[in-house]
């Protein structure tokens, strides 16, 4: 225990080092400092849905893709959410351009629509979930719940293959990544 | 299911700080760089405006000066307060009474400022109590609840009170449907569809007194009402209502009243509703409902029951409601300084429809509609629409205005401050919210006339804003100055309660009529001592009504006798001080239920039944002056049955000898 508590702290040192000081040259009158709830120190609570899907080896594309979309903040936030979480071997099934492209500032908005298009407000256990229902999305598209003997499916494209209630919700571990609707 | 994939490990940990970046030293995210002079006000000045902040679940609402963020006074509205002694006096028990009796704590979740031609008016600020519906009215010369008024027929009145531009009326919609109080509510609660109703009652306040009276309410059907605002300018006449749970769901909301791609926001011609009310097309519902007020002259809440409320059926009188789809269950619902726009902001979409009341009232006159719900028709979305503005955030919640044509729009989702250009439906700036944001308020964003200084933000979460107080945390608030083209954070304040929502007045408007002390000349309560020399003790049976004085630094009487246990001691304590700020307290030993606070010029009664022999010492428990320590007292009480006489003195025994 010790030791991982060492661990810990020496990377938290290394990693807030550079930011103890404040920049000098920043003239205007507002700084620009990133700190929602995500950056609050809290080791005892349950964690949110971004700390769940953090720590899932699984989940390494999508945890980079929330934060290249800049939705950690929000995902922190007392909700509560569904989020619908595709592990890495879903994202593999996408064209590995495609997913390359989506992580540049310039398709910055494509991702964000992407990644809204799998979450909804509202914490919905899979026991909730019927046939044929409809939720509405946050990035405003709908998804459609499909029954499939005895599993849940979205869209007939993604079935959920494991549940984990979070602080702020739940995270749905999916096998797909989920497309929103071509406008 | 497998959650082993999810262990927490410390490889998880590491990677967590990595990746969220960790808080930085200072904590100042995003502060202004000159922050302090903005927000600064020095020792010995006043604040620029009054903040009036709801207290949420506390019942009661706050005042802080801005941009100082300094707490000037709690006012205590739907709960007892013992600070001031508010419900725990005799006197003032009667504002908490209700049609189910005396309700000691409540949840206020909106101030509302009276106005005059659309611009605040300084005289009274309005608040709703959610649970056991009602709204009250404080008085803005004494900072005191004045009136209190239920609501029938209702359950959960969220969506209240808000004003119309002349205060002709305060209206207050319930959340939850139910059944009216005069039909048979013992029914299964499935049969919401056919048997619940949704009720919007429009109170009327008096223009000199500001009293309030039921006018009228509306029959809607049953959905839940959320927020309301008044039309101003060329929308007087008409109100707008949020409503969400279209889908009529009974059970489980929170999945069940999302299904619905649209909600609706509710369009009412209030005008021609008093036209409707005037030929008697209201039916008499029989139900009760108190109404209570305090009579500054006896310094007594007098609270009588109500029998009998007009209620029109907006399903069989054509041309009073309108429905507007508006997107995925409308929370905010608010009206430009102009009166053409009308913001919706259903917390669960993705963009913020802009309605237009020239438009709508086109549309209307078109019969543009997609038929009816329940009744009331429903206008085309695209016949109402302004415009939408675009991927604006999460979570959009509520709008205030700054009367140049920009909106400011929260976003609890995001936790953050859009402002936008409402015309060109473009997003201007963004600031972060710590955290978690509710209402806005610009001072006089809801008016005809806003002071374009400030937006103050008020969050739901805390977290780590502030030095830890263990697991429960004040809320806060945060002001921003948007007097330039870009919001920027100057001050952060720890509130009371939830500060639900907020609504701010220039100081001017309000400091001067500030009531300083009570006339004891016009005191008219019944049992006042008008001077010492009118100090007695007088028993009634087993009743003791005891009128007392209190002056800096004694009591008159201080030594009483011939009090029995279990007899019901009256101590009406009258301060006849006539200087500003020199109140009194008063409070003896054993008091099953409060203390007193008295202010100069006013009588104030405890009730008290001793349940033992003995010496019972009395005291000023409100520091008055440099002998306030001295201002005390006795009372002896003997058994039940003692045949000791009724006495009483000041100063007129000394010590014995021996």
């Amino acid at each position: 225990m010790n030791s991982f508590l060492f661990v810990t702290a020496l990377i938290m040192m290394m990693s807030c080092g550079g930011e103890q000081n404040p920049e000098p040259k920043n003239d205007s009158a507002t700084t620009s400092q990133k700190g929602g709830q995500e950056a609050v120190v809290d080791d005892e609570s349950q964690k949110d849905v971004v700390k769940v899907a953090v720590g899932s080896p699984d989940h390494t594309t999508l945890v980079a893709a929330i934060k290249q979309a800049e939705l950690v903040a929000s995902l922190s936030n007392a909700g509560p959410f569904t989020v619908f979480a595709p592990t890495n071997a879903a994202f593999d099934k996408v064209d590995q351009a495609t997913l390359d492209a989506l992580m540049t500032d310039e398709k910055k908005m494509d991702l964000q629509n992407i990644l809204e298009y799998h979450v909804t407000v509202s914490a919905l256990k899979a026991e909730y979930f019927r046939d044929g229902q409809v939720l509405g999305m946050v990035n405003g598209d709908n998804i459609t719940v499909n029954i499939v003997n005895g599993k849940v499916m979205l869209n007939h494209t993604a079935t959920i293959i494991a549940s984990v209630p979070a602080s702020n919700g739940i995270v749905h571990v999916i096998d797909a990544v989920l497309l929103p609707p071509a406008k | 299911m497998n959650v082993r994939i999810f262990m927490a490990s410390a490889v998880i940990l590491s990677g967590l700080c990595l990746f969220s970046g960790c808080k930085p030293k200072n904590m100042n995210n995003a502060v202004s760089a000159d922050a302090a002079t903005k927000a600064f006000v020095p020792p010995g000045q006043y604040d620029e405006f009054y903040n009036f902040v709801s207290g949420g679940f506390s019942g009661q609402m706050a005042v802080y000066g801005i941009p100082s963020g300094r707490l000037l006074r709690v006012i205590p509205v739907f709960s007892v307060d013992p600070e001031k002694g508010y419900g725990y006096a005799e006197e003032t028990k009667g504002m908490l009474n209700t049609s189910h009796g005396i309700v000691p704590w409540d949840d206020l979740h909106h101030p509302e400022l009276s106005q005059t031609n659309g611009e605040i008016d300084g005289r009274w600020v309005f608040g709703n109590a959610n649970n056991t519906p009602r709204v009250a009215r404080i008085d803005l010369t004494t900072f005191r609840t004045a009136e209190i008024i239920e609501l029938p027929n209702s359950a959960g009145n969220h969506s209240s009170p808000f004003a119309t531009e002349n205060t002709e009326y305060v209206v207050a919609g319930t959340r939850f449907s139910v059944p009216a109080d005069d039909v048979n509510g013992d029914i299964p609660i499935s049969t919401y569809k056919e048997n619940f109703k949704g009720y919007i009652s429009f109170i009327s306040v008096g223009k000199e007194d500001g009293a309030m009276d039921i006018a009228f309410q509306l029959q809607c059907p049953g959905v839940n009402f959320d927020l309301a605002r008044a039309g101003k300018a060329k929308s007087h006449g008409w109100f707008f209502f949020s409503c969400y749970n279209t889908e009529q769901a009974n059970t489980l909301l929170e999945v069940n009243a999302s299904q619905r791609d649209k909600d609706f926001i509710m369009a009412v011609n209030w005008k021609k509703a008093e036209e409707y009310l005037a030929a008697g097309k209201g039916r008499k519902v029989k139900t009760k409902y108190a109404h209570n007020k305090y009579d500054e002259n006896t310094h007594t809440a007098v609270s009588e029951i109500r029998e009998e409320v007009t209620v029109l059926d907006t399903r069989e009188l054509k041309d009073i409601c309108y429905f507007i789809p508006c997107p995925k269950s409308p929370h905010g619902c608010d009206v430009d300084p102009t009166g053409e726009y009308i913001v919706g902001s259903g917390k669960l979409a993705a963009v913020i429809p802009v309605f237009s009341f020239d438009k709508l009232q086109k549309a209307i006159s078109d019969q543009a509609f997609d038929g009816d719900f329940d009744g009331i028709p429903v206008v085309k979305y695209e016949a109402a629409l302004y415009g939408e503005v675009q991927k604006p955030g999460l979570g959009p919640l509520h709008t205030e205005f700054d009367g140049l044509g920009n909106a400011y729009t929260s976003f609890f989702v995001s936790s953050e401050v859009v402002k936008w250009n409402i015309q060109e439906l473009k997003v201007l700036d963004r600031a972060p919210t710590y955290y978690s944001v509710g209402h806005l308020c610009v001072p006089g964003g809801n008016t005809r006339k806003p002071s374009p200084k400030y937006v103050i933000a008020y969050n739901k979460i805390t977290k780590d804003r502030y030095l830890p107080t263990g697991p429960e945390l004040a809320q806060s608030a945060q002001l921003y100055d948007i007097s330039g083209d870009k919001m920027t954070l100057i001050n952060d304040f720890p509130t009371i309660g939830e500060p639900h929502y907020a609504q701010a007045a220039p100081a001017e408007l309000i400091k001067n009529n500030s009531v300083k002390i009570f006339k004891i000349d016009a005191n008219k309560h019944p049992y006042v001592a008008m001077g010492e020399p009118a100090a007695k003790v007088v028993r009634e049976g087993n009743q003791v009504h005891v009128y007392m004085t209190s002056i800096r630094s004694h009591f008159a009487p201080d030594n009483i006798e011939g009090i029995r246990v279990g007899d019901e001691v009256y101590f009406h304590v009258t301060n006849l001080e006539q200087d500003w700020d020199v109140p009194h307290g008063f409070a003896v030993k054993g008091a099953q239920n409060a203390e007193l606070l008295i202010m100069p010029g006013e009588t104030q009664t405890l009730k008290w039944i001793p349940d033992r022999v003995g010496i019972f010492p009395m005291y000023c428990t409100d520091f008055c002056s440099a002998l306030h320590q001295e201002m005390q007292g006795y009372v002896r009480v003997s058994p039940a049955g003692s045949n000791l006489p009724i006495a009483f003195s000041t100063g007129g025994s000394q010590p014995e000898s021996k």
